[in-house]
Order: C-alpha cells, then sequence, then structure tokens
C-alpha cells in the first residue's frame, strides 16, 4: 500500500500572515429549517431525509429525554461561556440543491471552496489512494471512490444514505455505544443529528485507503450536529480521518457531534482528527463551541487508537474514550491540544477497563499560548473483571508566554488489585536558554518556538498517517500565529 | 606581536566594552583585535567575565551592553539579533548546551544551515545534499552517528554535549567560534576528541576565540594568543607561554600584578 496522501494544503509563510485562513464562506443558497427547536424541528429533519419510523421514534426519545435535561447543561468542565440559547440556532441546514450523483453535479461554489481549503476531491486524488466524504454544514456533498471501496464490501456513505440502503446495520448500531440520554449535547445531538459518516468494514477486510470526512460549518448560526458510525467487523481494520473547519464568523457556532465505533472481535479502528474550527478572533470574539462526544467499544482482542490534533474551536469539550470490552482488547489515547487567544479546551479520554488482560495507553500534550486555557480530564477505571489491566498515562503541559494555564485533572478508578497503572505528569515552559540557543544556531525566535513545540508533540505526530503529520504541523504553526516572536 | 600579515583587516575587532548583568557591570572595557586564522584564548579566574564576553558577542539577551563597539567584519553586530549573528558567521559553543526534547539533532541542524543559507542568497540545502553532508561531518569529528537521530541533547553524556557542539561548528562552518569553557566536565579522553575536531576545523579562513580556566586544554588546541582577563578587563596578553606562566603561579599571581599596578 502505497503512503496515502492526505491533504495538498500549502501553507506558504505568506499564508501564514492571515489570521484564519479557512475563513471564507461560501456563497451557497441553502436549505433552512426555522430557527429554535421544537418537535416539529425534530419530526421536519426526519422528513426531509426520508426516515423510517423507528429512527423518528429513537429521535423523539432523544428530545424529550432532553427537554428534562434542559436545565442541566454540564457545568464541571473547566470552561466559561455565557449561557446558550438553544432556541436561536438553526437545526438543518443543507445546500439547496438535491444530493449530487457525481462531482460534476456539485455546486462550483462549493468544489470552489474544498479547492481553497485543499481537500482532496478530484480525480487526481484517486492516485492518491484516499476516500472523502465532506459535509458541508449538514448534508454529504460528495463521496469519492465509492466503486474501489465497494469492491472490497466496505460501505463509506453519509449516515443518512446508510440509513436508506442499510438500515439494519443502522438500526443495530446507532446508540449502542453512545446511548440517546448519555450526556446533554449527546441527547441533543441524536434529536437533531442531521448527517455524518457511516463506515462499515466486513469481516476479515483490511481497508485499503485511509477513509477521510472533511467537515465544514458554512451556515451563520447554525448548529452542526453530525453523527459518525463505523462498524468493523470481526478481524478487520480500518484508519479513518476527519478535518473540520468553519468560516470566522462573529458569533458563536455549536457543535455538538457523536461518533461511536464498534470494533469486533480481533479488529483494528485507528480514527485521527485534526480539529480546526474558528477558534475566535484574538479578543474571544465568535467561535466554535465544539462540545463533542467520542466513544469506542472494543470487543475481544479488539484495539481502538485515537490520535487528535485539537487547534481550533473558542471551546473544546472532548473526550475520546474506549470501553475495554473483552479480554485482551487495548485502547490508546493520543492527543495533542492547542490554546492561544482566549481559547479553552478541556479534553481528555476515559478508558473504561471490563476485560482481562486489557491495556490502554494514554499519551495528553497540553499546549497553552496567549490567555488559553487547557486542561487535561481523563478518567481510567477498571472494573472488578478486569484482571490483569493495564494503564500507562503521560500528561505533560507546556506553556508559551505567561498569561495562560495548564490544569491536569486524572481521575483513577480500580476495582481489581491485579490491575497496574502508571501515571507521569510534567509541566514545563518554553525557556529563553532554549530559545537562545536556537537563535545562536541561526533560527528566529519564532522559528525556535515552532521547532520546540513540533519536538514536544513529535510522539502524537508519529501516529498520524504521514501526510496528516506534515498536516498538523502546519496547524500548529499558524494556530500560534502572534503567540511567539 | 601579532604573527598574520600587518594590513590583513581584523575579522573582530572588540573596543571599550562594557557590558552588564542586571545591575552587576561585568564587562569594564574590553579591547580586543582577531583576525582570520587566529586562536586566541581567553583566561582568567572565575567571575572575571570571560564567558560573558564569549555570549556578549553572540547576543545572548540576559546581559546589557553599556558602552563600547563590536565590528564583526567591519560591521557593527551589537545591535543585531542573536539569529543574524549566527548567520553571519558567529558561532557559540555552550557551555551548557540545552536540551531539546523530542526536537531531532539532524532537524535542528539543517535549520541552523539553511537559516544561513537563505542569508547569504542561496537556495535550502537538499535532504540528499545535507544528508551526505552531515554524514561526512560525522566522521570527521568522530560522533555516534545515532546522536544525530536523538533529540537535541536529550539524555546526552556531558562529554557527547560537549562533542555535540563541536558537530555543529563543522556543519555550520563559522567563521568565528567562540568556545565557552567547552573543556569543562570533560575526561581526558573526550577532551582529546573535542581538541581534535576543533583542530580540524581551525583553518586560515576562520577564527577561534577559546575561553577556558584551565590551561590543560591548550595542550591540545594550541592559541596564537593568550589573554588574561580579571575583573572585565584585560590585563595581560602574550603568547602560549602566557598559559604555562600561569599554570605555574597561579590566578593570585595575576592579581597581585593587578594590585601592584593600582
Amino acid at each position: 500500500m502505497t503512503t496515502p496522501k492526505v491533504i495538498s494544503r500549502n501553507a506558504t509563510s505568506s499564508e501564514l500572515d492571515s489570521e484564519y485562513k479557512w475563513g471564507f464562506t461560501m456563497d451557497i443558497e441553502s436549505d433552512l429549517s426555522p430557527k429554535g427547536l421544537s418537535e416539529d424541528i425534530v419530526r421536519l429533519i426526519s422528513a426531509k431525509k426520508k426516515e423510517p419510523e423507528w429512527l423518528l421514534e429513537w429521535r423523539l426519545k432523544a428530545y424529550r429525554h432532553w427537554l428534562k435535561l434542559k436545565q442541566q447543561a454540564p457545568t464541571w468542565a473547566n470552561v466559561e461561556h455565557p449561557p446558550i440559547d438553544y432556541q436561536d440556532i438553526y437545526y438543518y441546514a443543507a445546500p439547496k440543491s438535491d444530493a449530487p450523483k457525481s462531482l460534476d453535479e456539485v455546486d462550483p461554489e462549493i468544489l470552489a471552496a474544498f479547492d481553497k481549503l485543499g481537500i482532496p476531491l478530484q480525480e487526481r486524488e484517486r492516485l492518491a489512494g484516499v476516500a472523502v466524504d465532506a459535509v458541508v454544514d449538514s448534508a454529504s456533498v460528495a463521496t469519492t471512490y465509492k466503486e474501489t471501496l465497494e469492491k472490497h464490501g466496505i460501505i463509506f456513505c453519509p449516515i443518512s444514505e446508510a440509513v436508506q440502503s442499510h438500515p439494519d446495520l443502522v438500526q443495530k448500531y446507532l446508540g449502542s455505544v453512545v446511548p440517546f440520554g448519555d450526556n446533554f449535547y449527546a441527547t441533543l445531538n441524536s434529536a437533531v443529528f442531521s448527517d455524518g459518516s457511516f463506515v462499515y468494514i466486513p469481516k476479515g477486510v483490511r481497508c485499503p485507503i485511509e477513509l477521510m470526512t472533511y467537515f465544514r460549518i458554512n451556515q451563520a448560526d447554525s448548529g452542526q450536529f453530525e453523527r459518525t458510525l463505523i462498524i468493523a467487523e470481526e478481524s478487520s481494520y480500518v484508519s479513518y480521518l476527519e478535518g473540520c473547519t468553519a468560516p470566522a464568523r462573529k458569533t458563536h457556532q455549536l457543535h455538538a457531534a457523536v461518533v461511536e465505533l464498534v470494533a469486533l472481535n480481533d479488529s483494528e479502528i485507528k480514527y485521527s482528527t485534526l480539529q480546526n474550527w474558528f477558534p475566535g478572533d484574538k479578543d474571544g470574539n465568535g467561535g466554535v463551541y465544539n462540545f463533542v462526544t467520542k466513544r469506542g467499544l472494543a470487543r475481544k482482542n479488539a484495539k481502538i487508537s485515537w490520535t487528535q490534533v485539537e487547534t481550533g474551536s473558542a471551546i473544546t469539550w472532548k473526550y475520546p474514550s474506549v470501553i475495554l470490552d473483552g479480554d485482551n482488547s487495548v485502547g490508546e489515547f493520543y492527543s495533542v491540544a492547542l490554546v492561544n487567544n482566549h481559547q479553552q479546551a478541556d479534553t481528555g479520554t476515559k478508558m473504561i477497563h471490563k476485560g482481562k488482560n486489557t491495556h490502554s495507553t494514554i499519551v495528553a500534550k497540553g499546549i497553552s499560548a496567549g490567555e488559553g486555557n487547557a486542561t487535561y480530564r481523563g478518567l481510567v477505571k477498571i472494573l472488578p473483571s478486569a484482571a490483569g489491566a493495564k494503564n500507562f498515562t503521560q500528561c505533560d503541559s507546556l506553556l508559551v508566554g505567561d498569561k495562560c494555564g495548564a490544569h491536569t485533572v486524572p481521575y483513577i478508578e480500580v476495582k481489581n488489585p491485579t490491575a497496574q497503572l502508571e501515571h507521569e505528569a510534567s509541566t514545563s515552559k518554553v525557556s529563553d536558554d532554549q530559545l537562545f540557543y536556537c537563535q545562536q544556531r541561526g533560527m528566529s525566535v519564532e522559528d525556535a518556538h515552532f521547532m520546540i513545540i513540533n519536538g514536544f508533540c513529535r510522539g502524537i505526530f508519529q501516529e498520524l498517517p504521514f501526510e496528516f503529520a506534515m498536516e498538523a504541523s502546519q496547524l500548529l504553526k499558524v494556530s500560534l500565529e502572534g503567540a511567539v516572536g | 606581536m601579532s604573527t598574520t600579515a600587518k594590513g590583513s583587516k581584523p575579522l573582530l575587532s572588540i573596543k571599550g566594552l562594557k557590558a552588564m548583568a542586571g545591575d552587576l557591570e561585568i564587562l569594564k572595557g574590553i579591547d580586543l583585535q582577531v583576525k582570520a586564522g587566529e586562536v586566541h584564548a581567553i583566561m582568567g579566574p572565575n567571575g572575571s567575565g570571560k564567558s560573558t564576553l564569549a555570549n556578549v558577542l553572540a547576543g545572548r539577551p540576559d546581559y546589557t551592553v553599556t558602552g563600547g563597539q563590536v565590528l564583526f567584519e567591519g560591521q557593527d553586530i551589537l545591535k543585531l539579533e542573536p539569529e543574524i549573528r549566527a548567520r553571519m558567521g558567529v558561532f557559540l559553543a555552550f557551555q551548557y548546551p540545552l536540551e531539546l526534547p523530542g526536537v531531532r539533532a539532524w532537524q535542528f541542524l539543517k535549520a541552523g544551515v539553511d537559516a544561513k543559507r537563505v542569508h547569504n542568497g542561496e537556495e535550502e540545502m537538499s535532504a540528499r545534499e545535507f544528508d551526505q553532508m552531515l554524514k561526512a561531518k560525522v566522521a570527521e569529528v568522530q560522533i555516534d552517528p545515532d546522536l544525530v537521530k536523538r533529540a537535541v541533547n536529550e539524555g546526552f553524556s556531558g562529554g557527547e554535549k560537549k562533542r555535540n557542539e563541536v558537530l555543529q561548528m563543522a556543519v555550520l562552518e563559522p567563521k568565528l567560534a567562540l568556545l565557552d569553557e567547552t573543556d569543562s566536565g570533560l575526561d581526558i579522553d573526550a577532551l582529546r576528541i573535542v581538541s581534535d575536531g576543533v583542530n580540524m576545523l581551525r583553518s586560515s579562513e576562520n577564527a577561534i576565540i577559546l575561553v577556558t580556566h584551565y590551561q590543560r586544554i591548550l595542550n591540545y588546541i594550541s592559541p596564537n594568543f593568550v589573554h588574561v582577563l580579571y575583573d572585565g578587563r584585560i590585563v595581560q596578553s602574550g603568547g602560549p607561554e602566557l598559559a604555562h606562566e600561569l599554570e605555574e603561579k597561579g590566578y593570585d599571581w595575576i592579581k597581585d600584578v593587578v594590585d601592584a599596578a593600582v
């Protein structure tokens, strides 16, 4: 298998002068539902998507449950924001034209926007080996590589399409890892989710290419509630990537996604994220509220690996987790979270050990710059059944400047005496001596910061597919603009 | 006293250099001329200002220059950022080289090489060319090839750190190398290897200022000139014999000489 090229975005030094280079908006007609949330809106969304009755019922159950939770949005995270007016949000916004059958039918404005983003939608990318499912606001606009994947029996399509074409699979697994009542934002998502990706890897199949979804919020004041479901049958393998951007808007945008991974016996799912939602401006105006629930279920001998590089969003609230259900299952979490200006991130993971001899690894790197505040929050839970469980946790924080914050909140619950847990944590600062050392070898202060921060993240970037790692490194550089030098 | 041809312009010309660390005046008026092809040893007791001199020349921000002039190839460099001086060819081998966790040594070196080339209006070096050059330099200064694959100085022994400084010097090919107590903390074998590396890099095109407390390293790197720094001033200058005299008589002798002069 050749190394797939994932994104060909070229961040040149002149581009780096722009504050948020993905901040253009597309001038396409949107099909908007009225603002606000009600049972009618839930029914409208379901009807727009021609959903079966069971799915509408599931959404309504979630909506009614959410009404009960309404006053109980979680407040335990180390983030601050004014109350969100859930009646002032569009819950459904799709580009107006009907779903395109091929790239030729895709709105040229959308294609041009993807060009700016450097997303590999076009034919040339076939050589590179990436199948892309691009979600603008709520509907999937184009899915490439379908034929290649079909040969292997792999399903990779918008979840709205899967509801029509593979309702049995969706019904069986939707909500099986993140139930509709799981938490405030997941419940909201369950009621109003509009689209997202669906992946199914048949038994014994190793997916030959990296699958990728590119998410983008375009409509002002719209929420994005995508739902992703990945099922890896026994002894299968898939590597899945997601990228996210949003235009620069003065108001906050809500993004409440749910991702469910099902890794059956002996299978492996590798899930990589580059999250670059608009972080707000230098003074903290605007930006995406990124409240996301991601969880995977690992059966016997299965492995789930989350790798995330979080550089965007005004607020990130996200804990990609693994339930190590089967014996010998493995869970991994590799994370870089960078906050600059007024960004806030409360992110981490949960590793729930149920099976015997289950192993989990957590490596979290937080970088705080400007007036940013980064919190690692993680739970390692060893249930009584998890004899021989092992966890290794490493949390490192790096401070750039003297107005930022870094916090580490690890929770550990051990109910089996044979478990072994290790926890390492460090907090460091980019020192003046390190900077001078780099300068004395010819580097500018800015390049020196960048090199030191990249070095700090190296262990995480190594977990990413090569091109994605390059992209991640560029994202860090852009996100650090103004914080150094 | 000069052994080089008269009329050749000095590479480095220091006149009346004064510098402070915080409220403390450390350099109280340094005058020194260095020509290409020369090796100058700066010796002196602890606290005399010899490390400060090397660091001020490199532009370390911990010090404030309060007077004097430093011309490098005829250009006043005191107002220039440290990275500009570095790109012009001023190199400081650190007394305590810094660890840069996760930053691979070869990447660090390539960034330095490219910064210098771009400064000189050249293209960045291709990965292949750099790789070949680095291999050759690694062999030349007899450093463990694995060191360049590891993170810069991370977990290196004291000797490895100093050897890594010499490798960096070899790769960056400075016109003026400031060696700040490069011999400190080295055992005799490491001292020999480091000295061999420095001697190999010595040429008629470059100059070396070697800051040291001990005469020991001068057995391996023979200087053209030896200067004795005391209380922020150069109080004695001479040939290699001065180092031997110091070794025999100790720094107290210098103190007596200076005190007698007052």
